[in-house]
């Protein structure tokens, strides 16, 4: 396991060098925006990456509410918190586009906005799994994932029209702006950087949480075995 | 355009600092399981 | 015993206990006012502006209300061993979601046609559009409030500092309701826009997550 990790690891290396100098280099200029634009190589993968993080999340507490299998709790958990890292990477890129082109910091566009929701939601899920009580922390995660990811079309439908019917700047360019091919080209090896990268960084935090788990399962059985023991005398 | 850089490091600084969460978290946990062997 | 039975059982229980006490509505009542009153401080609108932004303020003032009563739904329960028993006997879970979540509709509606005509007293409302309207806003957008609202309380009481735990899970998720009900009082209000699309979104965002609190209740009560 610990050389399949490395490799990856190297791997992954590799391919954010490269999407580096795509992005910053070997892409071209954009007409319009500058070099600026080139934010978009790292804005728009991280948001793709949050997003299938949130799905997998979805997933895994679906799944545990199904079997009750700790190791999909922890998959779970391990998703919510990788994604909101992404998505916090999404809402920081975005004024730093905004700013330069727009002028302001931010302008409660569609996307960004219903990224912001997203960011809130998943948030509230990371705060809940702390503050709620040992045992039931699991199923109520789960519940309340289920609950956020089946608002995340909602939120996008409501926000999409709200800015249809107020129309604001829209950060990133329109819906419609044609990539030239150099810039697909650079936008999808950055994606497949960060797809790589953040897989890792789920590795590295659902070992941790199922060590942290069997060390809470080794506790709980040598407190039964103590008052066992001590029932016996 | 420093607004391009500014972009790019703040990605790499957040990534940075999960990193550092969670190997603080490898060490909680490592201290914990060091504190309960004493504890027989 | 039939869902039916055990609903209304459980309800006109709840109703009758507050009617005696009025705790909650009491409570409620006195805090919207609060809201309003701070909110006419910190706006000052004008009579022109007040239609404009009558309807996020009422709105924001109902929610945070609404708050105080989600958060003592299962207090009583709590209090009495009472959950404990619920869950023990063989009536069906969702009866007594169904009951709490249509007592707290009803206490917020109450404090809803309390507040009205003190709104349009402090804030010198007219509305351009038909009231009739605003009344059906006004029984989706609470509905999506008080569902989610008694489901997230049932989690709540579950964690420590539970009721600040309440606003801080329900908030986010509701946003798009909460976007709905606003953008469609405020559209009846002023007559400027439509607030069909919003009409629209309240009610798909009621039946979906009507839906998905009755097939997940059951499980959170039992979690343990």
């Amino acid at each position: 396991m610990k050389s399949t990790f490395y490799i990856l690891a190297i791997l992954a290396l590799g391919l954010l060098s490269l999407g580096l100098y795509q992005g910053l280099v070997a892409a071209p200029t954009e007409l319009t925006m500058g070099n600026v634009q080139r934010i978009f190589y790292y804005h728009v993968p991280s948001a793709w990456t949050a997003f299938l993080l949130f799905f997998v999340n979805f997933l895994a507490s679906i799944m545990y509410l199904v079997r009750r299998n700790p190791r999909t709790d922890a998959l779970a958990v391990t998703t919510a918190e990788v994604g909101v890292v992404f998505c916090t990477v999404v809402l920081v890129t975005g004024p730093l586009w905004a700013k330069p082109v727009w002028g302001i910091w931010w302008t409660w566009d569609a996307r960004l906005t219903s990224t912001l929701v997203l960011w809130l939601i998943y948030v509230s899920y990371l705060i809940l799994r702390r503050y709620a009580s040992g045992g039931q922390t699991p199923v109520l995660a789960a519940a309340l994932a289920i609950f956020g990811f089946v608002d995340v079309p909602i939120v996008y439908l409501s926000i999409r029209f709200f800015r249809t019917q107020h129309p604001q700047p829209v950060i990133g360019g329109g819906e419609n702006s044609g990539l030239d091919p150099a810039m697909w080209k650079a936008l999808l090896i950055n994606w497949a950087a960060f797809l790589l990268f953040g897989f890792l960084l789920c590795w590295i935090r659902y070992r941790l949480e199922r060590l942290r788990q069997t060390f809470e399962e080794t506790r709980a059985l040598e407190s039964l075995l103590e008052s066992d023991v001590r029932s016996a005398r | 355009m420093k607004y391009l850089y500014a972009a790019y490091a703040a990605t790499w600084l957040i990534h940075l600092g999960y990193l550092v969460i969670v190997s603080r978290g490898f060490s909680k946990l490592r201290d914990e399981v060091r504190q309960r062997g004493f504890n027989r | 015993m039939s869902l039916g039975q055990v609903t209304s059982a459980t309800l006109k229980k709840d109703l009758r206990l507050e009617w005696r006490s009025k705790d909650a509505i009491n409570t409620m009542i006195f805090f919207a006012l609060l809201v309003v009153v701070i909110f006419s401080f910190a706006f000052d609108p004008t009579a022109e502006e007040s239609r404009r932004i009558a309807g996020g303020l009422i709105w924001v003032g109902f929610l945070f209300a609404a708050v105080v009563a989600l958060n003592q739904t299962w207090a009583r329960e709590l209090r009495n061993q009472a959950l404990d028993a619920f869950r023990v006997s063989p009536a069906p879970a969702n009866a007594l979601f169904i009951a709490k979540a249509a007592g707290n509709f009803i206490f917020v509606m109450v404090l809803e046609a309390v507040m009205a005509p003190l709104f349009i007293v402090f804030y010198n409302l007219r509305s351009v559009g038909p009231s009739y309207q605003l009344a059906i806003v006004a029984v989706l957008a609470t509905w999506a409030l008080v569902v989610n609202g008694t489901f997230f309380a049932a989690m709540s009481i579950r964690t420590r500092s539970r009721e600040v735990m309440l606003p801080l899970i329900l908030f986010p998720v509701s946003i798009p309701a909460l976007l709905a009900m606003v953008q469609a009082t405020t559209g009846i209000l002023t007559g400027d826009f439509s607030p069909q699309f919003w009409v629209a979104l309240l009610a798909v965002y009621d039946v979906v997550f009507t839906t998905v609190c009755l097939l997940l209740f059951e499980t959170v009560l039992h979690a343990e």
